[in-house]
């Protein structure tokens, strides 16, 4: 009775979490220009979607902000991967408090809203006479993503048995083979998680790309979602867009699952 | 090994850059007026000036009773997740993760649209309700990861002396969860103050938040008084983190 009552409680939270979600899919369906109102089914904008994406490509038009946005979060979660990654293990060689000074610093932005630092990095810009524009965006977007890629490698140098790595000099490696062999493998999940970390929340950053992005038309997906709703009425497009969005993550997050389950059953074999 | 310590050097100096110098220039900023002379007027003018305080207010009270709502509703969640026996059917913590994929702006759009279509009307009430559905994961997820790595034996330990199940909850399980409580709370209290947009489109214009006026200062051009308003905010920052942090020990003392 009581995991009853726990299940249900569990769905039904799950439930008013995806409703928002399910009605922008369901009316993905529809021709209908106006979201909520059902006209029977068609993928007529499925179809608007893709030749959209193919015909209009200038600034301004929703495929540049796909291709932005895609763009600035790829350039940007590798640079703050490389940068984490390797700030982490030079953090991790410093003493306590040269290592809680570096701790305290990167979780200033952690801790920052997302407004104060787009306003603060907004008055950077000014203040350094930096153009706004792409690579303004691209700065602050590796601001605000490597903190959490230092925060997802740093716990696995802490696991990493650090004999291995003197063994590998031992054995004569040179120390800059001994990091490629036998250090970077040890810390790539924690690289890889941190990496797909900064890559969703630059997919995601809308009040620091909308501070940053200066007033050469530069739209992301987000700052195009927020014009088009404040010229009243979302572009239709939209939905299929998000469909295909919550789609590919979902199989995305199903095939890792399952392959988890697989490697961990043949471990337990 | 320790010559590695100077390779977190560039990372030193990229965070000077980009973090450190623009807080100051939000301080810079915030004592200059429009000429750049030293004045204390902008703050003062946040003092004095009705339209800030009361937004101010309203964000605070709006913010308050958003994290008490994503404590009720999302600590039963986090718990039962936690929980082996009540959670056998792998519903996962990754679902509740989940749409934070979907784009936030996007989300808040349908869940607007969703309450005119139920007809609700834009205000108050749903602005709260959306609220807590944008940061509900966040409340979730930390008090989960806490209840996950407690050690189960406390539980055992007062059943065995004679503790009924709530007295095991609240005598046991709550205290020792306060930390993931804190960053919870943390995570969710000062983005609610900070919003904007999002409670634009939860209520149709009629309620704004303190980000929004922030914004909107900063895009008309009033650099000075937006960082003014930047800074109020980052001294609330300082406190609820200091806050959180203490609670945070307490709790850890706690456990030892």
């Amino acid at each position: 009775m009581k995991k009853l009552f726990a299940q249900l409680y569990v769905w039904l939270i799950l439930l008013l979490l995806y409703a928002p979600i399910f009605f922008i899919v369901i009316f993905s369906f529809t021709e209908s220009r106006v979201l909520g109102n059902w006209t029977g089914f068609s993928t007529e904008l499925y179809g608007n979607l893709f030749h959209n994406l193919i015909q209009q490509t200038g600034t301004g038009t929703l495929t540049a902000a796909i291709w932005n946005t895609l763009i600035i979060a790829l350039v940007a979660a590798s640079a703050s991967t490389i940068l984490g990654t390797v700030s982490a293990i030079g953090i991790f060689n410093m003493n306590a408090r040269r290592k809680n000074a570096m701790m305290f610093l990167n979780n200033i932005p952690m801790i920052n809203p997302d407004v104060i630092t787009g306003v603060s990095l907004f008055l950077l810009f000014i203040f350094l006479h930096v153009a706004q524009g792409y690579t303004s965006v691209t700065l602050a977007h590796i601001s605000i993503c490597t903190p959490y890629v230092l925060l997802s490698v740093m716990p696995r140098l802490y696991q990493m048995n650090p004999n291995t790595y003197e063994a590998a000099l031992d054995l004569g490696a040179t120390p800059s083979q001994a990091l490629w062999k036998v250090m970077i493998p040890q810390l790539r999940p924690g690289m890889i998680s941190g990496f797909i970390l900064a890559f969703t929340m630059s997919i995601d950053d809308f009040a620091v790309t909308f501070f940053t992005r200066g007033t050469v038309g530069l739209d992301t997906l987000s700052t195009y979602i927020y014009t088009d709703a404040r010229k009243g009425g979302l572009t239709p497009e939209l939905r299929p867009l998000m469909t295909l969005i919550f789609a590919t993550v979902l199989v995305l997050l199903i095939v890792i699952n399952i392959r988890q389950r697989r490697s961990a059953a043949i471990q337990k074999n | 090994m320790s010559k590695r310590s100077s390779w977190a050097l560039p990372y030193l100096v990229f965070l000077i850059i980009f973090v450190v110098l623009p807080l100051l220039l939000i301080l810079m900023y915030a004592l200059q007026d429009a000429e750049g002379q030293f004045t204390l007027a902008n703050v003062m003018n946040f003092f004095s000036d009705k339209d800030s305080l009361c937004t101010f207010a309203v964000s605070i009270e709006v913010a308050i009773e958003n994290t008490v709502l994503c404590i009720l509703l999302g600590y039963p969640v986090a718990w039962i997740l936690a929980n082996k026996e009540l959670n056998r059917s792998a519903v996962t913590i990754v679902l509740f993760i989940l749409p934070m994929w979907i784009n936030a702006l996007m989300r808040t759009l349908a869940t607007a649209e969703l309450f005119s279509m139920l007809g609700f009307t834009l205000g108050k009430g749903t602005l709260l309700f959306g609220m807590v559905y944008d940061y509900i994961p966040f409340m979730i997820y930390p008090i989960y990861n806490t209840l996950c790595k407690m050690d189960r034996s406390y539980d055992d330990a007062a059943r065995d002396l004679g503790a009924n199940g709530w007295q095991v909850f609240w005598k046991v399980t709550l205290p020792l969860s306060k930390p993931g409580i804190a960053s919870g709370a943390l995570m969710v209290f000062m983005p609610t103050v900070s919003t904007f947009a999002i409670s634009e489109f939860l209520t149709n214009n009629k309620i704004k938040l303190f980000g929004t006026i922030i914004q909107e200062n900063i895009n008309s051009s009033l650099w000075n008084y937006g960082a003014a308003l930047s800074l109020v905010m980052l001294v609330i920052i300082g406190i609820t983190t200091l806050m959180s942090n203490r609670s945070k020990a307490s709790g850890e003392a706690a456990v030892i």
